[in-house]
């Protein structure tokens, strides 16, 4: 793939900052490299056009309020890893498939609601929890969105200290 | 509507309805390619406006998730995602 305006060394820098932080936080890149090489040239693509690195194989709106969920990584990359191995683009993969010891058996069903559903506001997940109503605490609690991450303090951090993802990822857990 | 066409065998009439950005739509159309069959595709992100929305609600009709890439055979079947076992067993030799 080609896209007007962004360079092989542009893309390839921000391949390897991408790879790298990956790593960092115990995630993995896809092995095929000319196949992650093409995924990141359609994430600078939809940065230069929705202004926010969205999904390349997901259909963006342009407002990014309503498209938070997949700004890459996605809300949605650590459940697919864990149950297909592999994110819905198939850039972050599990340590197996990175490894090569086993193969993507097939295509990642979409996981994020239908258009409808999402300007209802649907709710991805809910569990139940133990009695936690009337307790009080010294903290907020935050959870990113993206890793799940949860941190007690007054506001989230700037950007999360395990995927990266930025502070509007972060919802408010307790 | 930017509808494009690929010349090959005649296996009736197949759309496929792709991102420019994604790499599985870009491993069906280069299937579809090897394969050498005809077909037509569209690039729906690079659809503005009301042309976008039309055409969603096609996708949609197809698959409520609205994934891509979606390739609907004689308007009558739709393969979603790149399954290339299906898609060669649908449009085979």
């Amino acid at each position: 793939m080609n896209f007007a305006g962004i360079n092989e060394r542009d893309a390839d820098r921000v391949h390897e900052m991408m790879r790298s932080e990956a790593e960092a936080g115990g995630y993995r890149f896809n092995p095929d490299r000319e196949f992650t090489g093409n995924l990141i040239k359609g994430l600078l693509r939809n940065e230069q056009r929705y202004g926010y690195r969205s999904c390349p194989c997901r259909l963006a709106t342009g407002k990014k309020e309503e498209d938070l969920d997949i700004v890459c990584p996605c809300d949605y990359r650590d459940a697919d890893v864990a149950e297909y191995g592999a994110c819905y683009c198939a850039l972050y993969v599990s340590d197996a498939i990175a490894r090569g010891t086993e193969k993507q058996a097939a295509p990642v069903p979409e996981r994020r609601p239908p258009r409808s559903k999402r300007l209802a506001g649907a709710v991805v997940n809910t569990v139940s929890t133990g009695p936690l109503s009337g307790q009080t605490l010294s903290f907020p609690v935050w959870r990113c969105k993206v890793c799940g991450y949860l941190c007690a303090r007054e506001n989230p951090p700037d950007i999360c200290p395990i995927c990266k993802a930025k502070k509007d990822r972060f919802e408010r857990f307790i | 509507m930017t509808v494009e066409h690929v010349n090959g065998k005649n296996k009736g009439s197949i759309m496929l309805y792709a991102l420019s950005t994604c790499g599985w739509c870009a491993k069906t159309k280069e299937l579809l390619r090897q394969m050498g069959v005809a077909f037509d595709f569209v690039y729906v992100d690079l659809m503005e406006g009301q042309d976008q929305d039309d055409i969603m609600q096609i996708v949609e009709k197809w698959n409520p998730s609205g994934s891509f890439p979606i390739l609907v055979i004689n308007n009558s079947k739709c393969i979603i995602g790149f399954r290339e076992q299906e898609i060669r067993e649908t449009l085979g030799p």
